[in-house]
This record gives structure tokens, sequence and C-alpha cells, in this order.
């Protein structure tokens, strides 16, 4: 097999475990310090993708557009935390599957309604597009190469906030006993507000980061939403260390697992049957991987409460 | 008095959907014999789903997946020519119960969040896999060009005598599944879900009976499928869409959690709901998102709450 094949793939992997993490972490904090189940996260993803585009265009300007999509993405998070789910912290997880299940559908239809149902395609500035010599023979996309480094930028600035700033104290500390940052004088919902407002940016940012690889259109958030939920589970629940890495290993797993399983089973199969059992197994694949995950570790591998 | 209300409710129901065929005939508008048809199918399914979740608390969100697993059941056979009803339906019920065995073997281990998302994955991938294969339609799904054939019995291409196996189907299952709940078996689900700890305490172990629970609701919804492929002549893999997996969530809790009858008004009131809706306008889905979620907010107890009162 091709080296570069190789690595070039291992690097979408990177570049699809960056962008899983910037949506788990959202998810997963909100669900650690906020107890809530948001199904609605990936409609956020979505909104980030259509407001960026929509700016982008209005604008001109490609930054404009980004910093643009990700206020506006913010604004909305804020919106239905105040509106919608203020409620929600203290019912069931049913409750709160459910209520979001509503929520996705109203987003859906609205992002329809307002730009559509036919798939946007987003260009990129030319300063992003092109590719780039990484070394002797190997080129790769500048810009999974920008949203890589973006990703693994903000996963540090994500650190650096959690553990070494006094927000970060008191989202770690709101993580393990709710009732006593209350009680001693913080203004919970204000952080709750915060907290999903900042997750919501950052489904946000993955979602305009995407627009350009693949097509903006409604719907869009459900699709990576479930690995969302895979590499939660897998990482572990409330754990942004988890969250890491639960994303790197799907990302990489569902991206070399699409690219090589269908060659490997050729050279044992028939073309045939490696053609039709193949793809299907690639998709199968990281599900797979979190059925075993769970059978060795059902807390996941980074539990946030162990 | 609540049982001898609720008795004669349920009666009247019966009688109103038995009448349907003869007063659509008469009205000369078959489309409302269509119409209930599909929603006696997903009240059945709908049916099988209240047993784990109202009854089990567990919030499984992956329960589409056995519809598909039913029909594709039916689809492939008669794709390769075997349209023995008996067979076919054999098939889709245990194929959705094998199915069940895996899916719950691994889920049922965890609880809560985990569970919800777990089954949701599994799912997906169920989807993903029935997009993949090709030879079955994969992304466009696969025409079913013979109904399921049972000769003697009933012809399923009369629209009648479908109808009324639909009914029929539907109250066998009401009857088996309040048998079911009221049985030993039945408690010790019911009891998981109210105290596990002391139900264990007590010598129970949740996890055999959450199981087979898991399969008889899954083989149940593979029944459905199989109808649902007979009644749409079509199959997709967006049978096994999560978001359908979601509607039949809010059937059960729409129509009331904790009552046998409970799916079967969710399954009327969202089905007509969104019936009506979609007449009104093509963005019915932004009506209808907010509507779900006020109905989670406020419906407590569900539409079988208000009719039959406290007890339920």
């Amino acid at each position: 097999m091709n080296l570069f094949l190789v690595l070039e793939q291992a690097l979408n992997g990177l570049q699809l475990g960056v962008m899983l993490f910037l949506m788990a972490a959202g998810l997963t904090l909100v669900f650690g310090i906020m107890n809530l189940v948001n199904l609605a996260h990936g409609s956020f993803y979505m909104v980030g993708a259509y407001l960026a585009t929509y700016f982008y265009q209005a604008t001109g300007s490609y930054l404009l557009g980004v910093l643009l999509g990700l206020a506006g993405t913010l604004l909305v998070g804020i919106a239905v935390e105040l509106v919608a789910l203020r409620t929600l912290y203290e019912r069931e997880h049913l409750d709160q599957v459910l209520a979001t299940f509503g929520l996705i559908l109203f987003f859906n239809e609205l992002m329809a309604i307002l730009w559509g149902r036919a798939a946007i395609y987003t260009t990129l500035p030319d300063y992003l597009s092109g590719h780039v010599e990484l070394f002797a023979g190997l080129r790769y996309p500048l810009y999974r190469l920008v949203i890589i480094a973006v990703g693994l930028a903000v996963a540090g600035l994500l650190w650096f906030v959690v553990a070494r700033t006094r927000l970060g104290m008191l989202i770690r500390a709101g993580a393990s006993n709710r009732a006593m940052v209350a009680a001693l004088g913080v203004n919970v919902r204000l952080l709750y507000t915060l907290v999903f407002g900042f997750g919501a940016a950052l489904a946000g940012l993955a979602g305009l980061m995407s627009g350009p690889i693949h097509v903006v259109q409604p719907g869009m958030g459900e699709l990576i939403l479930i690995e969302v939920f895979v590499v939660i589970v897998i990482g572990g629940i409330g754990s942004i260390r988890g969250a890491l890495a639960g994303a790197l290993i799907v990302g990489m797993a569902d991206t070399l697992g699409r690219a090589f399983v269908r060659p490997m089973l050729a050279t044992v199969l028939s073309t045939t049957a490696a053609d039709t059992a193949g793809p299907a197994l690639a998709s199968m694949l990281i599900y797979l991987l979190m059925a075993i995950v769970l059978a060795l570790k059902p807390q996941g591998l980074f539990p946030a409460r162990s | 008095m609540n049982s001898r209300r609720r008795a004669i409710v349920l009666a009247a129901g019966l009688v109103l959907l038995a009448a349907v065929p003869p007063l659509a005939a008469l009205a000369n508008q078959p489309f409302y014999l269509d119409l209930v048809r599909r929603v006696m199918i997903f009240a059945i399914a709908a049916l099988s789903l209240n047993l784990i979740l109202g009854y089990g608390g567990m919030i499984s969100f992956g329960h589409a997946a056995y519809l598909g697993v039913g029909a594709y059941a039916v689809g492939v056979l008669a794709h390769y020519g075997i349209n023995n009803g008996y067979l076919q339906w054999a098939l889709a019920i245990g194929a959705s119960a094998l199915v069940a065995l895996a899916i719950g073997a691994v889920s049922i281990r965890t609880s809560g969040v985990y569970f919800i998302m777990i089954t949701l994955a599994f799912t997906q991938m169920l989807y993903y896999l029935g997009i993949s294969i090709a030879e079955y339609g994969g992304d466009d799904g696969m025409r079913l060009a013979v109904k399921s054939q049972f000769p003697g019995l009933v012809d399923l291409n009369d629209a009648n005598a479908f109808y009324y196996l639909v009914l029929a189907i539907l109250v066998l299952a009401l009857f088996l599944g309040q048998r079911l709940v009221d049985s030993r078996f039945g408690m010790v689900i019911r009891a998981a879900k109210s105290n596990e700890v002391r139900t264990r305490s007590i010598g129970f172990s949740p996890y055999p009976y959450r199981l087979a629970a898991f399969v008889i609701a899954g083989a149940v919804c593979g029944l459905a499928g199989a109808l649902l492929v007979n009644h749409t002549a079509y199959l997709t893999p967006e049978f096994m869409n999560w978001t359908r997996s979601g509607e039949l969530m809010f059937m059960v809790i729409l129509g009331g959690m904790a009552s046998i009858a409970g799916p079967v008004l969710g399954a009327f009131a969202l089905l007509l709901v969104e019936d009506a809706l979609s007449g009104w306008t093509q963005h019915w889905q932004l009506v209808l998102g907010p509507l779900l979620v006020l109905s989670v907010l406020f419906l407590r107890r569900g539409l079988a709450g208000l009719l039959f009162g406290k007890n339920e």
C-alpha cells in the first residue's frame, strides 16, 4: 500500500477527529455540568455553517463570515437556552431527549425555509485553497491543515480555560457538585447559559469549518451528531479528555476504515464481494468499536466521575 | 371505577376502528381507510416500545431499527421470489428478535444516557448497512411487487381484509401486552424501573428480564415492519431512520406511558396531527417541532392520563 496514501488518510482522520472533538467537547460539557442531554447540538453545527456561508456571501470577506457566523451561533445557543431549555434541567433525560428532538425538527425546517432545501456548496477564499507540500511528494490541502491547526488550538484553549482559569474552576466545581456551587453564591444560571452558549459556538465552529468540505444542507447536523455520540460514549460522558481521546480514535477509525477496508478485503475475497461487504463493514466499524469499548469499560475510557 | 371507565372507552374505540372501512366506503373516501390502517400499524410498533420504555424505563432511541429489519426481511425474501406470507413474517419476527438480542445484550449493561446514545448508535449502524447494500436498493430502497401471500386465509390486496387483519393484530397485541405486563415477568420489569436496588435485594437480577422484554418488543416491532412494508408496497432504509425512532417515542409519551392503550392514542394523535399539518403547509415540521416541545413540557401524563384519570 502506498505510504503517501496512508499518511494522507491519517491526516484526514486527524482532521475528522478534531472536528468531532469540537462538537463532543460542547456536548459533554453541557451534559457533565448541567446534566442535560441535548440532541439539538447538531442543529448548532448546521446553524453555524449556514450563518457563515450567508455572511461570507453578504460581506465578501471569509474572516468576517466566520466571525459573524460564530457570534450568530452563540446568540442562537443562548436564545435556545433561555427560551426552551431552562425548564428542562430538572426533568428526566427522556423529557430532555424528546424536547430537543422537537427543536431539531424546528431548526431543520427553519433552515429550509430561509435558504431552501437544496444543498449549498460553499467556496473558499483564494488564500485558503490550494495544496501544501508537506515533504517530498506528499501534497495536502491547505484548508484541511488549517482545520487541524484550529482544532488543536481550540483544544489547547479549552484545556487552559478549564484547568487554569476561574471560570474553568467554576465549571469543574459545577460538574462535581452543582448544588454546592449555587449555595456558595455563584450565579449558576449565568454559568449555565454561558457554558451552553459556548458549547453551541464550538459546534457552530465545527459546522462552518466543515461547510466547504461537505455540503451545507438541512439535516447535516444529525449525521455527525450520531458520530459525536459514539465519541462521547467511547471517551466517557462529562470528560473533555475523554472527548479528545474518543474523537481522535473515532476520526481515525472511520477515515482509515472507509479508505482501506475494501482494498484489504479485496485481497482475500473476490472483488464483487469486497465491493459489497467493504463499504458496509467500513460504515459499521465505529459502532463495532463502540460495542467493544462498552463491553470492556462500560463507563468509557476516561470517565469524568470515577 | 377507573377500570370500568377504561374498558368502556377501549371498547368504544375498537368499535369505532372496526366501523372505519364501511364508513369510508359510504363516503367514497378510501384514503381514510389507508390512513387509519397506517396509524394502526404504527400503534402496534409504539405498543411494543411502550413495553420497554413505559413499563421498563429503558429509553431506547433505536426502536425503529426493528421496523426496518422486519420490512427488509419481507422485502429481501420477495426479492428472491419467496412470497409465502407465513415464511416472510416468521423471518421478520425472528430476525428482529435476533437483532434485538444482539443489541440488547450489549446495551442493557448500561443505563441512563449511555443507553440512549448506544441504542441510537446501533440503529444508525443498521441504517447505514441498509444504505450500503446496493443489491437491495441501497439509498433508494426496493419496491414490494407482490404482497405477502397467505393462500386460503386472507388476501392482502383486498384493502378491507388487510385493514381487519391489522386491527385483529392490534387487538391481539393489546390483549397479550396487558397479560404480559400483569404477569410476574411484567411485575419484575416494572419493579426494576421503579427501584432497581430494591429489586436486586429481593433477589431478582433485572438484566435477563430486561433483555427478554427488549427481545419481545423488538419482535413485535418487526411484525409491525412486515405489516408496514405490505401497506406501503415500498421499503427504504428511511424506515430505520432515527427520527422515526423519535416519532415512536413521541407516540408512547404523548399517549401516556403507563397504560397499554396509551400508545394507540399517541399514534393516532401524532400521525393525524402530522397529516393535518402537512395538508396545511409544506413547512409543517416548523409547527410540529415546537408542538412536541410544548407537549413534553406540559402534558406530563399524556392523553391516556387525561382520558382515564389519575389511577393509570
